[in-house]
Formats: structure tokens, sequence, C-alpha cells
């Protein structure tokens, strides 16, 4: 076990690396997030005062975003994935086969000391703009509930990465991983609810994505949170989203075994 | 006979360029494939987002299919053109090559600028026409040969904006290695000039208009295919924004070479 706190002590001394991009992307990501708040507050405007969107006040519209924006801060793979394939595509993985170290583990050490450095640079961004929005900014409905988020919030960050350690393994089979990287990109962004809640969806559609694994990459845990999904509902959604953990867990632990076999260490 | 000249390097780039990517026949398809998923995705934002409500300011449905349309006709054709070849700027000076293309007897920008195609912008490019044909198709607008024709001077206007503002940024390369973030933050960027203008107001829609020009560009021409345009002077603040904005990256670029020392070589 002290290997990997090893692993997670330099993960975090490296990632200091790019403390300056992680706040570009933190600050650049806001503009587009505020556009989608503008356009929201639009659209109430143009409604009744006080009526709500499938059960979204604007309040809580706008908290969902924010909401969105904390998780991702906290669970979101960002370099991992294309660190993992050039490791592959470039022979460096075979020094881990010949070291006492789990690459799986090891990785997912580097993914958390990444989101460390990067949850601590996002803070200055991300924290003024909630303290501008702070008016619509809501609190959680209770403190079990609070607990229950932060709970699925971990669950959800070891999900996002084992389904990108797993994709990031198809360099094994193919040179080109980057268009598989952003197909499931894509996938996440819309059906895992960054661009929208998912229950404004109509109801057939969102039933059939609470059966694939992206709602539970982003939109439970706000979910949650905001009290959209309540009682016994978030105990149901809670064993689902460990359900999809633990499948992950041994998907990845097979593609891996399996692309050892192929893996014919190019240039290492 | 200079045009001539420079036509002749440029058909040589681009027959460079074609050859590179039929190397790669399927990643080139593939790639095509993603960038009509990330529309698609657009386009059902906008789709679930009028399940719930009939207008956004002053805009319709149909009308705001016209304006993602026209974006990402934008954005891909720029893509086509330009945005490989800004971001690969601060590879270029980082790894000396800028050096070497000094020296040809070309001008520099123009190189820099323009040395590779991506073809699968035109392929997308026209997926966004089609969706705009649509859209005017259920708005029951039959433009003219005129607006046809303005709309893609407007187009070729707004996407001199965004090649100008990311030559700019992708200049500031020659002075800190960590421009090809901010390159990429201005990409971002990008995501606003598919929203309708009038959902802003205030210090956002100003900056975004007067300062970052990201409110004008698919806006306007969009607005003219909708018939939407409350006075000619919006096309008018369009083309002179892209005429200020590409002087403003031709004094940077200026500035920069002035005070360029070479960083490897």
């Amino acid at each position: 076990m002290r290997k990997y706190w090893h692993v997670i002590n330099t993960g975090i001394q490296n990632m200091m690396v790019y403390r300056v991009n992680f706040l570009f992307r933190a600050a650049f990501g806001i503009i587009p997030l505020m556009a989608t708040i503008y356009l929201w507050r639009k659209i109430y405007e143009g409604k009744e005062v006080g009526s709500s969107v499938a059960g979204y006040s604007l309040a809580g519209m706008i908290s969902y975003y924010l909401l969105v924006t904390i998780v991702d801060a906290l669970t979101a793979v960002n370099e991992d994935d294309w660190q993992i394939a050039t490791d592959i595509k470039d022979g460096n993985i075979s020094q881990f086969l010949l070291k006492p170290i789990d690459y799986l583990t090891y990785r997912f050490c580097l993914f958390v000391a990444g989101r460390f450095i990067y949850v601590a640079v996002a803070l200055i961004p991300v924290g003024l703009f909630i303290y501008y929005l702070r008016t619509f900014f809501v609190g959680p409905v209770d403190l079990p509930t609070f607990v229950l988020f932060l709970f699925s919030v971990a669950l959800t960050a070891v999900l996002q990465f084992l389904m990108s350690f797993t994709m990031a393994l198809l360099a094994f089979w193919v040179l080109e991983v980057s268009t598989f990287i952003f197909i499931l990109f894509a996938l996440e962004y819309i059906a895992g609810g960054h661009l929208f809640p998912l229950d404004i969806l109509p109801p057939v559609v969102s039933k059939v994505l609470n059966f694939t694994p992206f709602p539970y990459q982003l939109f439970f845990p706000v979910s949650i949170y905001l009290g959209q999904t309540s009682g016994s509902a978030i105990w149901r959604g809670l064993i689902i989203q460990t359900f999809w953990v633990v499948i992950f867990y041994f998907v990845a632990r097979f593609v891996w075994s399996r692309g050892i076999k192929k893996y014919s260490a190019v240039g290492g | 006979m200079n045009f001539k000249r420079y036509s002749t390097i440029y058909g040589a780039l681009w027959r460079n360029s074609v050859v590179r990517e039929m190397g790669f026949k399927s990643n080139f398809i593939l790639w095509i494939f993603v960038e009509l998923l990330w529309f698609a995705l657009q386009l059902s934002f906008i789709g679930v987002i009028y399940l719930h409500t009939d207008h956004i300011g002053d805009w319709t449905k149909w009308q705001v299919v016209m304006l993602i349309g026209a974006s990402h006709f934008i954005q891909q054709i720029f893509q086509a053109f330009f945005l490989v070849n800004c971001t690969q700027l601060s590879e270029l000076i980082r790894t000396g090559k800028l050096d070497f293309m000094l020296l040809l007897p070309v001008n520099t920008r123009f190189l820099i600028s323009l040395r590779q195609v991506d073809l699968g912008g035109f392929v997308n490019g026209t997926s966004g026409l089609a969706v705009m044909a649509y859209a005017a198709k259920q708005l029951h607008i039959m433009p003219g040969f005129l607006s046809i024709v303005g709309f893609f001077l407007l187009c070729a206007a707004g996407i001199l904006i965004h090649y100008s503002l990311m030559f700019l940024l992708s200049t500031i390369s020659f002075w800190t290695v960590r421009a090809q973030g901010i390159v990429w933050g201005y990409y971002n960027l990008f995501n606003i000039s598919r929203m309708p203008d009038s959902a802003f107001q205030g210090f956002f829609k100003a900056f975004f208009t007067f300062a970052i020009p990201m409110l004008l560009v698919a806006n306007v021409p969009a607005k003219l295919i909708a018939l939407k345009l409350q006075s000619p002077w919006e096309m008018v603040l369009l083309v002179a924004t892209a005429g200020v904005c590409f002087t403003l990256s031709e004094i940077g670029w200026r500035f920069a070479m002035k005070h360029y020392t070479s960083a490897s070589s």
C-alpha cells in the first residue's frame, strides 16, 4: 500500500506542472457555462413568474449547472486516458510488467493526484463564479442527503476512471484511439447530463438512459443533491451505480489481461 | 503574377494535405463521424429546450436550428483552413522549425496560416448547410440568390474574425510556451457563437459583440437568411469588425516578428 502513496505523492508533484493549464481550462470553461445560464434565464423570463421546467425552478436550474461544474471538477478524467494510450503505444508499460506495481492501481493514484491539483486550482475561478450567482445557489436538502451525495460523487469518480481506462486500453489493438475517446466523451456529455438535466427529457428517453451507465457518471449525484432523486430511489440508484463500478472494474481487468497478451512492446 | 505564384504554392500545400489524410482513411472517416455526433448533440440540446418553451428571446425553434447550422458551417470551414495551423505555431517556435520557414521566399504568415488543410472540415460544413436548408423549409423561407451570396460573404467575414483572433492569440507563443492552452481556451468560446444573441444583455452581450465578436460571427449570417435582421447595419458591423480584427492580428504578428530571437537553433 505504501508504494501507492508514493505514486500519489509524486503524481501531485508532477501535476503541479500543469497548474496554469488547469487554471486556463477552469476559467475558460466558465464562459460557455455562463452563456448557458443566461440562456435559461431568458427562457424563464418568457414564462410566468415562479413557473418551473420539469420541476426545476430558475434557481434549481442554475444550481444544476453549478453542481455539474463542481462534480465535474471533482471526478472528470482529462489527461489520463490520453496518457494511458500513449504509454501503450510507446511501449512505456513494459516497465510496469516487470515491477511489482499494478498498472490499474498506479493509474488510479495518478488520477486522484490530478483531481486533487485540479480542484485546488479550479477553486478560485469556480468559487468566484458561484459567489457571483450565490442568490441562485440552493443548499442541499438535508445533511443525510448531502452525505449520500458525497458518497455518490466518489462512486462517480471511480466509474469515470474505469470507463476511460478501459477505453484507453483499445490502444492495444488500434493505433489511433483519440476518435474513440471523443465518441465516448460525446456520449457522456449528453447522456451524462452535462448539457441539460436528464429529467427534462421525455420520460421514455430518460428511462432508457437509466439503463446505461452514463447518468451515473454525473447526473445521478447532482440529482441527489437537488432532491430530484429522493427516498428509496436514492438507495436504488446507489446500488445500480455500485453495480456499474463493479462491472467496469472487471471489464477493465479483463481487457487489460487480453491486451497484455497482444502487446508486443513496440519501441520499448 | 504574385497571386499566381501564391496559388501554385497553395495548390502544392493542398496536394500534401490530401496525401496525408488519405494515408489514414479510416481515421478520416471516424473523425467525420465524431464531428457529426457533436453536431447532432447541439441540435438535440435545442430540441430538448424547445420541449419546454416556444421562444428564447425573439428566436423560435427553427430559427435557432438555422443559427446552429450556420455556426457549425462557419466553425467547420474555419477548422478546414486554419485551426490546426493556428494551434501548431507554438510547436513551430519550440522546435525551431519557424527559422527554416522564415528563410523561405514566401510570406511567412501565409505559410504558417495555410500550411495544412483539414479536408474533413469541408464534409462537415455541408452537414451544417443541409440543416440550414431543412430549417429554411420549416420556416417557409426561400432565400433568393442575393441573400445566399450575402450569407457566404458574411460567413467569410466571420471566419476571418475567428482566424484573426486565434492567430493573434497564438502569437503569444513567441513569449511563452503556454500559449497553446490559451488558443484552445479561445476555441471553447465557439460555444457562444451558436447561442441566439437576444438571450444576452448587459456587459456579457457588449463584451461578446464588440470585444470578442462571438455573438456576431454566426448570428448575423443566420439572421440574414432567417429574415431577422433588424437593420443592415448589423452586417456592416460584422464586416467592419472583421477588418479591425485582421488589422490587429497583422500588427500583433509584426510586433512579434520584430522581437523574435529563435528558440532552439
